[in-house]
C-alpha cells in the first residue's frame, strides 16, 4: 500500500477580531508555468535563482500602454527608460516596437547606439555628462535634456568649437500637488529659473530650444498631478512661443506611472489603490488638448515610462534553503535570492507564490535571503504555504529596476532568461563567476604570494 | 514531553486551552499527533507512527518535530 502524502505539523493560532476586513488573499495557488514553460524546469537548465522576462508580456503591455495614449492624442512618442531595465534584448523588444531611447548617462547613452538606436531618437538625461559625452550627442543630432545652468553652459561652451546647434530641451521642476517635489532635477518652475534658463538658451544663439521636459517624482499615485504638470510645462511652450518666438516641438512628461506592486506598508493592494495607465493617458492629452495649442502645432506628446511597461513582464524564481523558528515562535524561511538581487524588495511587499502544490494550510512568516547580512529581509510578514528546503517559488513584477540595481554583494548574480512570444527560452545575461568578478581587479607584486 | 490535561481538541483541528482562552487550528498530522498524545503514546511511538503511514524520510520528520514542540510550547500547550 502505497503512503500517504505527508506535510509538516503545524498549529496556528486563531486571533478573532484581528482579521483584515479587506480579507487579502493567500498566496497558496501555485504558479508553476510562466507563459507555458514549466518553472521547474526553466530552475533545472538555468539554476536558482533565475530572473525570467516574458516578452509576449513586454509587448502586450507597451502595445496597451500606446493604445491609452494614442487613441486620445495624435502625438505620441515612448522613449524606453534604459534606467529600468538595460539588458539588451529587453531594450531591443521595446525598439522594435517603435520606442525611443531615454538615457541617464554616457554609459547607457552607448548602449542605445550599440543596439542600434539612431543618435536623433535617443533622449539624453541627467545631471552628470561629460564635455565627450554632450560632443557624441551633439554630433549624433540627440535631444539633449539640460539639467542645471552649469550643464547649459558647459553646452554652449562646447557649441562655441563645433559648427553644429544641438537640440535641446530643458528639465522643469515644479510643485505638482504630489509632495515632497522633486526639484532637484532641472529647472524650478515657480521660482523663474526654467523660465530664465530658457531666455538664456535661445539668447545664446547656440542650441535650438525644442522641447520641455518634466518628470515630477516616481510610483505617482495621482493622475492629476500630471495635468497641473501639463498646464505647467504649457504656460512655459505659450511663454516660449509669445516673447522668445519659438515653436516648442514637444513636451516630455517623463515617467513615474507605478506598476501594480504594492509598496511597503500600505493598507491596501497596489491594484485597489493605483490609477491605470488609462487614468493618466486620459489626464495628461485632457489637459495639454485644452491647454490652448492650435491644432497645427500641437507638441509631441513624449513618454519615458519605465517601470509601468516592464515590472509584471519580470518574475524571480527561487528556492528554499532552510527553515528556522524565531526566538519569539515566528516562522523564518530562508530563500536563495536576497535583497541583493531582488533590489525591490526595499520598496514593495512582492506577490509571492509557491511553484508546486501544497494543501490549503498556510504559515506566517519571515523571509529572508542568502546574505549573511542582518538588511537582508525579502517580506517582513507573509502568509504562505508549508515549504520545505528545495522547494521552489515565483516572485511577481520584478521587471523593472532589479537588473540594473542589483548588487554583486556576497553572492553573484544569476541567469536571465527570456521567454519568446513561441514559448522558447533564451539566454539573455549569463550567470556571473568568480573570473567575471575578478576581472578588473589587480594584484601588487608584493601581495602576490602568501604563506600561512 | 506531555500535552496539559486540560487541552480540548476536536477531530477537525480545533484545539482550545481554557486555562488561557486561546484556540488554535492544526493541518490534519498535527491533529493526529495531538490525538496521539492525548492518549498517552511516547515521542518515538508516535513518530514510527508516522513513518509507517507517510512518506516521510527520517531526518525531515526529525527536523519538523522538534519544531512542532517548539510550536506547542510557544502556544502554551505542554505540561512541563
Amino acid at each position: 500500500m502505497s503512503k500517504l502524502r505527508y506535510e509538516r505539523p503545524v498549529i496556528q493560532k486563531m486571533n478573532a477580531g484581528l482579521m483584515n476586513k479587506f480579507g487579502t488573499r493567500t498566496e497558496y495557488e501555485p504558479v508553476k508555468q510562466i507563459d507555458g514553460v514549466s518553472v521547474a524546469s526553466m530552475i533545472k537548465e538555468y539554476g536558482s535563482p533565475l530572473f525570467v522576462m516574458s516578452e509576449r508580456t513586454i509587448r502586450k503591455t507597451y502595445k496597451d500602454a500606446v493604445r491609452a495614449f494614442k487613441t486620445r492624442y495624435p502625438k505620441v512618442q515612448f522613449a524606453w527608460s534604459y534606467k529600468t531595465n538595460y539588458i539588451n534584448a529587453i531594450c531591443n523588444v521595446f525598439h522594435q516596437e517603435g520606442s525611443w531611447a531615454e538615457v541617464v548617462s554616457g554609459f547607457e547613452y552607448n548602449k542605445a547606439l550599440g543596439n542600434g538606436v539612431p543618435g536623433n531618437k535617443i533622449i539624453f538625461n541627467g545631471p552628470e555628462k561629460t564635455n565627450e559625452e554632450l560632443l557624441l550627442a551633439i554630433k549624433n543630432d540627440s535631444l539633449i535634456h539640460i539639467d542645471h545652468f552649469d550643464e547649459l553652459y558647459q553646452l554652449i561652451e562646447i557649441c562655441e568649437q563645433t559648427e553644429k546647434k544641438p537640440r535641446v530641451a530643458i528639465r522643469v521642476n515644479m510643485d505638482t500637488g504630489v509632495y515632497p517635489i522633486w526639484d532637484r532635477f532641472g529647472f524650478n518652475y515657480e521660482n523663474g529659473s526654467a523660465w530664465n534658463a530658457l531666455t538664456k538658451i535661445v539668447a545664446s544663439g547656440k542650441l535650438q530650444l525644442t522641447g520641455l521636459h518634466c518628470h515630477i517624482g516616481t510610483y505617482m499615485l495621482s493622475s492629476d498631478a500630471y495635468s497641473v504638470a501639463v498646464n505647467k510645462l504649457s504656460d512655459l511652450a505659450f511663454k516660449c512661443k509669445s516673447q522668445l518666438n519659438v515653436t516648442i516641438q514637444y513636451l516630455d512628461l517623463g515617467g513615474g506611472f507605478p506598476s501594480s506592486n504594492t509598496l511597503r506598508g500600505a493598507y491596501l493592494p497596489a491594484s485597489d489603490t493605483n490609477p491605470s495607465i488609462d487614468d493618466f493617458a486620459e489626464a495628461i492629452t485632457n489637459a495639454i488638448l485644452n491647454a490652448g495649442f492650435r491644432t497645427d502645432e500641437l507638441p509631441l506628446l513624449v513618454l519615458e515610462t519605465g517601470r509601468a511597461l516592464i515590472d509584471e513582464a519580470g518574475y524571480l524564481l527561487g528556492s528554499v534553503l532552510a527553515n528556522k523558528r524565531l526566538s519569539d515562535g515566528r516562522r523564518a524561511t530562508i530563500m536563495d535570492f536576497g535583497v541583493n538581487i531582488l533590489f525591490t524588495s526595499f520598496w514593495y511587499e512582492h506577490k509571492i507564490s509557491p511553484a508546486q502544490d501544497f494543501t490549503h494550510h498556510t504559515e506566517d512568516m519571515v523571509l529572508y535571503g542568502p546574505l549573511c547580512m542582518n538588511i537582508d529581509m525579502v517580506r517582513e510578514s507573509v502568509n504562505l504555504p508549508l515549504l520545505n528546503r528545495g522547494d521552489q517559488v515565483v516572485v511577481h513584477r520584478v521587471g523593472a529596476y532589479n537588473m540594473t540595481q542589483w548588487m554583486q554583494f556576497i553572492q553573484m548574480r544569476p541567469n536571465v532568461v527570456l521567454i519568446d512570444e513561441s514559448g522558447k527560452t533564451h539566454l539573455i545575461r549569463k550567470a556571473e563567476d568568480l573570473k567575471y568578478i575578478e576581472q578588473l581587479e589587480e594584484m601588487p607584486q608584493h601581495l602576490s604570494s602568501i604563506s600561512l | 514531553m506531555q500535552l496539559r490535561k486540560n487541552i480540548a481538541t476536536s477531530e477537525s483541528g480545533f484545539i482550545f486551552n481554557p486555562a488561557t482562552g486561546d484556540s488554535f487550528s492544526a493541518n490534519p498530522l498535527a491533529s493526529e499527533i495531538i490525538t496521539l498524545l492525548k492518549q498517552g503514546l511516547s515521542a518515538s511511538e508516535i513518530k514510527k507512527n508516522i513513518q509507517e503511514k507517510y512518506d516521510v524520510e527520517n531526518g525531515q520528520l526529525e527536523k519538523d518535530w522538534d519544531d512542532f514542540l517548539l510550536q506547542l510550547r510557544d502556544a502554551n500547550l505542554l505540561d512541563n
